[in-house]
C-alpha cells in the first residue's frame, strides 16, 4: 500500500523544510532509516531518514522546494502500485499552499549553486544581493529562517528594544524580531550584541564603533548535535581571498601602544552636548579616531602609502575605512579625503555609510581603495587586538576597549586614566618600524593633546 | 516503531496537568490524565479556590462596619461558620466538575488511581493497570511541609488542607509561617472573630515581597487586631486541656522565650514536591533537592519526559505550572514556542485586605543585584477613586532600570491589586517602558489611574501627589 512520505519536524522550531537534495530517485529502493533525502531547517541541514520501506514512486517536492511539516514529499509503495489518488491530493495541497505564499515577496537566500565570478569580487559580491536561480528548479517559496517574517517597510519593534537599539547604535533593520508578530525584542537586541562579540574572535577584522550588525544563520546554537557543512557564499570567498593574500603577501609587523582616551571622550561629551538633537545622532568615537589618524597622516605621509611591485605609490588624499560587520561577513566603507573635513563631517558620512553597509547598500566605489583601515572591536570588550591589513592601504589601526586603569601620574601620585591600546599593523615593504613607531606615537600625541598640533 | 495507547500520559490532573492535556490535543495529540484524587488538584479543590471563597465570605462580614458606618444595623449574630464552609466547597466542587467536564469534551481520557512511572513509556495505575505513552508529563504537584515537633494531625495541627476543612472555627489560632498562604489564613480567621497570632522565622511577612508594600499590609493587621511576630521561631507544643500551649523563641535573644494558649495551630511553611513513590528511580532521575531538574522546555533527564509545576523549582503557583504545561506540550509538538518561563515576570498575588500583588524584582534584590535603578512609589489616596469608595490605604510602587528605563519590577497594596498588576506586567513583558503606560489615558475615576500616575512619577510627571 503506498503511502505519502510527511515532512517532519527535524528541529524543535521548524515550520517549513527545504529540500536541499534528493539521495534516492524515483524508482530506487527505500528500506527503513534510509537517508532519502538532505532538508534544510531553520537551523541546519538535516537528513531526512525514512520511515517508510518499499520503493519511491514519486518525488512530489523537487530540489529547493519547499514543504510545511506534515506536508507530503514524496510517495513510497510498491513497484507499479496506482498512486494517482495520493499525488493528486497532495498536488491540490501544494497548490492551495502556493496560491496563500502568492503575495510573499521572491527568495531571500540564493541557492547553493549560484557561483560568482571570482575574476570580478567586487562585482561579484554586488551581484549576491539579487541572487539569480539557476537551472529549471522551482524557486524556494519565502520563507526566512525561523518562519517569521523579514521586515519590510513598517519596523515592528518593542519600546525597550528601540531604546537599546539607539543607545547601542545597533540598526533595526538588520535584526529579525523574535518575538509576537516578528516584533524585534529585547533579547533580539542582546543577541545581536553577543554574536557581535563571537565574530571578533572568529574574524581579525572586526566590527566598528557603535553600529553592529545582526543575525548570521550560522551563529546561532544547533540543536543536531551533528557537524555541518555550511556553502561558502560568494562573499565569503572574496574575503577569504583578500585577507589570505594580504597575510601572505604583507610582511605584517605589530606595534602596540596604550593611550589615553579620556580628552577624546571628553571632548566627545562636549560636543555631543552641543549638537542639537535633531542633527543626527551622537558623533561616534570612531569618527574622532578617523579624524586624528588622518591628522596624523598628513604629518607621515609615508604611512598612507601602498606597495605596487616596483614602485611605492604615496597617495595624495586621505581615505579612510572603517571595517563594518555584516550578517554574513564583514565590509570597509571608506570615508574619502578625511584631511580636509572636520568631524562632525566624518562621523555624519560615516553613520550613512555604515547604514548603507548593514542594509547591502554600498556601491563597490563605496567600499574600496581605502588609503588606511580602522578596526574596533572596543564595543565587543576586546582590550587590544591585531588586525589584517587592508589592500591596497599598508597599515591597519586595531582599537581596543577604552577601560579604567590605575597610572602613576608624573608627580607620584595613584590615578585613574580612560585607556585605549591601539595596534598598528604595518606592511613593513613600505613603512619600517621607526615610521611606523613614530607615526603611531604622533596618533597618541594626536589623542592626548589634541591642542598641541594648533601651535 | 512501537504502538502506545496514547501520544501524552499526564501524571496528576492539578492545574499544570490538566491544561497541558487540553493544549495537547488542541496540538492533534491523543492524551490522557491520571489523577488520584479530583481533577484540578489542589489549587481547585483545597487551594486557590476554596480559600478564594473563603475569603469573599470574610471579607463580605468585614463589610458590615462600612454599613455600620451609615448607620445600617449589622446583625452578625447568626454567622454559621459551617455555611461558609459549604460555600467554599461548592465552588471547589464546580470547579472541579469543570475541569472534568473540559477533559471530556477534548476527548482526553481521565484515569483514576494512584499513577507509578514503570519505564520511560508506561505508567501503571492502581485499579486499573498499565498505560501506555510515548511521552510522559509529570505534573504530580506538592503537599503541605511539616517541621519536627509539629506533625499534622489536622486535629491540633493543621495543614492548610485542614484549614480549608474545618466546619467550626477555633477561638484562638496560631498560625506558623508568614507567608502568602499563612497571611491570607490570617486574613480570613480574622474577619470571622477568631484571635489571631502570625509567626514568621524571617525578620518580615511575606518575606520575598517587597518591604515597602509589605509594610502597608502589617500596618493594616496590626490595626485589626491581628498579632504578629517576626524573628520568632516556635519549637514545640504542649496540649494542655482544650487547649495548646505554643513555645516561641525570638531570634538571637529579642524578646526571648514566651508562650502562647490558642486552641489550634495551623502550620504553613512551605510545600514539598510530590516526587517520591512515582518512580522516578526508574528513570534514572535525580532530584536536586527533592526537585526534578529541567532543561528550557521543561525536559528531565530522561528522553522523552517532561515534568512541569511544583515538582520543579520554579514558584510553586498554578498559573506558573498552568504556562510550564503549555510550553512543554507545544515543545513536543514541534511548535515554535518560549523557552522557559522569565522568572521576573511571573505574578504573584496575595489574597487578604490589602491585597498584595508583585511581580520581577523587589528593591532589596535590585539592590543586591547592583541594578541601577529608580524607583516610584504613588500612594492609593492619589487616586480619586480609592477615596469615594473608602479604600485609601495602599500604594503602587514601581521599579525602572535607570538607563534602558525597562520595567524591573513592580509592587501593588490595596484594594483590587490582584487585578491592577497585569496591566504593568503587560507593559513588562510587551517591552513597554514607564513613558507608554503614562501617555495612555485612564479612565476617570478608576483605581487604574494609579498606575499611570506611578509611571508618570517614574519619569518625572506626576500630577496627584
Amino acid at each position: 500500500m503506498a503511502e505519502q512520505v510527511l515532512m517532519l519536524a527535524l528541529s524543535p522550531t521548524m515550520e517549513v523544510g527545504t529540500i536541499v537534495k534528493w539521495h534516492k530517485k524515483e524508482g530506487d529502493t527505500v528500506a527503513q532509516s534510509d537517508v532519502i533525502c538532505e532538508v534544510e531547517t531553520d537551523k541546519a541541514t538535516m537528513e531526512y531518514e525514512s520511515v517508510n520501506e518499499g520503493t519511491l514512486l514519486k518525488i512530489l517536492v523537487p530540489e529547493g522546494g519547499q514543504a510545511k511539516i506534515g506536508d507530503p514529499i514524496a510517495v513510497v509503495g510498491e513497484s507499479g502500485e496506482d498512486i494517482s489518488s495520493l499525488v493528486e491530493a497532495a498536488e491540490q495541497k501544494a497548490e492551495s499552499a502556493a496560491a496563500a505564499a502568492g503575495a510573499k515577496p521572491p527568495a531571500t537566500e540564493p541557492p547553493a549553486d549560484v557561483k560568482p565570478s571570482m575574476a570580478e569580487p567586487a562585482k561579484a559580491a554586488e551581484r549576491e544581493e539579487k541572487p539569480a536561480v539557476t537551472g529549471a528548479k522551482p524557486p524556494a517559496a519565502p520563507q526566512p529562517a525561523d518562519g517569521i517574517p523579514a521586515l519590510a517597510g513598517g519596523l515592528k519593534a518593542s519600546p525597550l528594544a528601540r531604546k537599546m537599539a539607539g543607545e547601542q547604535g545597533i540598526n533595526l533593520r538588520t535584526l529579525r524580531g523574535s518575538g509576537p508578530g516578528g516584533r524585534i525584542v529585547k533579547r533580539d537586541i542582546e543577541k545581536a550584541l553577543r554574536q557581535v562579540a563571537s565574530y571578533g574572535a572568529a574574524a581579525a577584522v572586526g566590527v566598528t564603533g557603535p553600529a553592529i550588525a545582526g543575525t548570521p544563520a550560522v551563529a546561532g546554537p544547533t540543536a543536531s548535535g551533528r557537524d555541518e557543512q555550511i556553502p561558502v557564499s560568494g562573499k565569503r570567498k572574496i574575503i577569504a581571498q583578500r585577507l589570505s593574500e594580504s597575510m601572505y603577501s604583507a610582511p605584517h609587523y605589530y606595534l602596540r601602544i596604550d593611550v589615553d582616551a579620556g580628552p577624546m571622550m571628553t571632548a566627545r561629551s562636549r560636543l555631543n552636548a552641543r549638537l542639537p538633537r535633531e542633527a543626527g545622532g551622537k558623533v561616534s568615537p570612531n569618527a574622532f579616531l578617523i579624524k586624528f589618524v588622518a591628522e596624523s597622516l598628513k604629518n607621515y605621509p609615508s604611512v598612507n602609502a601602498s606597495w605596487q611591485g616596483d614602485t611605492i605609490l604615496q597617495f595624495g588624499k586621505i581615505d579612510v575605512a572603517l571595517a563594518v560587520a555584516q550578517e554574513d561577513g564583514l565590509i570597509t566603507p571608506v570615508v574619502r579625503d578625511c584631511g580636509s573635513k572636520g568631524i562632525v563631517q566624518i562621523d555624519r558620512e560615516l553613520k550613512i555609510l555604515i547604514d548603507k553597509a548593514l542594509t547591502n547598500k554600498l556601491a563597490p566605489e563605496e567600499y574600496s581603495g581605502a588609503t588606511f583601515t580602522v578596526s574596533s572591536l572596543g564595543p565587543s570588550g576586546i582590550l587590544e587586538f591585531t588586525a589584517i591589513i587592508n589592500p591596497p592601504g599598508s597599515a591597519i589601526l586595531a582599537v581596543g576597549r577604552i577601560h579604567k586603569v590605575p597610572v602613576v601620574e608624573d608627580d607620584g601620585s595613584i590615578g585613574v586614566r580612560s585607556q585605549m591600546m591601539l595596534t598598528l599593523s604595518c606592511d613593513h615593504r613600505v613603512i619600517d618600524g621607526a615610521v611606523g613607531a613614530a607615526f603611531l606615537s604622533d596618533l597618541k600625541a594626536m589623542i592626548e593633546y589634541p591642542i598641541d598640533h594648533l601651535y | 516503531m512501537a504502538n502506545y495507547e496514547y501520544d501524552l500520559l499526564v501524571l496528576g490532573a492539578g492545574p499544570g496537568g490538566y491544561v497541558a492535556a487540553i493544549r495537547a490535543t488542541q496540538l492533534g495529540m491523543k492524551a490522557a490524565v491520571i489523577e488520584k484524587d479530583k481533577p484540578g488538584g489542589v489549587c481547585l479543590n483545597i487551594g486557590c479556590i476554596p480559600s478564594k471563597a473563603l475569603i469573599h465570605q470574610a471579607e463580605l462580614v468585614r463589610s458590615g462596619k462600612e454599613l455600620e458606618e451609615i448607620g445600617v444595623k449589622v446583625d452578625a449574630t447568626g454567622l454559621d461558620y459551617s455555611k461558609v464552609f459549604a460555600f467554599s466547597r461548592k465552588a471547589a466542587d464546580t470547579l472541579s466538575r469543570g475541569v472534568g467536564y473540559l477533559l471530556k469534551k477534548n476527548k482526553i481520557d481521565l484515569i483514576s488511581g494512584q499513577g507509578v512511572i514503570t519505564s520511560a513509556h508506561e505508567i501503571e495505575v492502581k485499579g486499573h493497570g498499565k498505560v501506555s505513552g510515548r511521552n510522559l508529563l509529570i505534573a504530580t504537584g506538592s503537599r503541605p511541609r511539616s517541621i519536627p515537633g509539629f506533625e499534622f494531625d489536622e486535629k491540633t495541627v493543621l495543614s492548610s488542607t485542614g484549614a480549608l476543612m474545618l466546619e467550626k472555627l477555633p477561638k484562638r489560632i496560631c498560625v506558623l509561617g508568614g507567608g502568602a498562604i499563612g497571611v491570607e489564613f490570617a486574613h480570613i480567621m480574622n474577619a470571622f472573630g477568631v484571635e489571631v497570632h502570625l509567626v514568621e522565622m524571617l525578620d518580615h511577612l511575606l518575606p520575598l515581597e517587597d518591604e515597602e508594600a509589605v509594610e502597608v499590609l502589617v500596618r493594616s493587621f496590626k490595626k485589626r487586631g491581628i498579632k504578629i511576630y517576626t524573628s520568632t521561631k516556635a519549637t514545640g507544643h504542649t496540649k494542655s486541656g482544650k487547649a495548646v500551649k505554643v513555645s516561641l523563641e525570638g531570634r538571637q535573644g529579642r524578646e526571648g522565650k514566651r508562650d502562647l494558649e490558642v486552641d489550634q495551630i495551623l502550620l504553613v511553611v512551605g510545600r514539598v514536591p510530590n516526587t517520591d513513590g512515582i518512580g522516578l528511580e526508574k528513570l534514572g532521575i535525580k532530584l536536586e533537592k527533592g526537585f526534578i531538574p529541567v532543561g528550557s522546555y521543561y525536559q528531565t533527564s530522561a528522553a522523552g519526559i517532561f515534568a512541569i509545576g511544583d515538582v520543579l523549582s520554579s514558584p510553586m503557583l498554578a498559573h506558573v505550572a498552568s504556562k510550564e504545561g503549555e510550553i512543554a506540550v507545544e515543545h513536543l509538538a514541534g511548535r515554535q514556542t518560549p523557552t522557559r518561563l522569565d522568572p521576573n515576570s511571573i505574578p504573584g498575588a496575595v489574597y487578604c485586605e490589602p491585597q498584595l500583588a508583585s511581580f520581577g524584582y523587589t528593591e532589596k534584590a535590585a539592590k543586591e543585584a547592583g541594578l541601577e535603578f529608580e524607583k516610584a512609589v504613588f500612594p492609593y489616596r492619589g487616586a480619586g477613586k480609592s477615596v469615594a469608595i473608602g479604600k485609601s490605604e495602599g500604594l503602587f510602587k514601581l521599579l525602572v532600570d535607570k538607563e534602558t528605563r525597562e520595567i524591573l519590577g513592580a509592587h501593588v497594596v490595596g484594594a483590587e491589586a490582584t487585578e491592577l498588576i497585569h496591566e504593568i506586567l503587560l507593559a513588562k513583558t510587551a517591552e513597554l517602558l514607564p513613558e507608554d503606560i503614562a501617555v495612555m489615558t485612564h479612565a476617570h475615576p478608576t483605581l487604574s489611574e494609579g498606575v499611570m500616575e506611578m509611571a508618570r512619577m517614574a519619569e518625572g510627571r506626576v500630577i496627584h501627589v
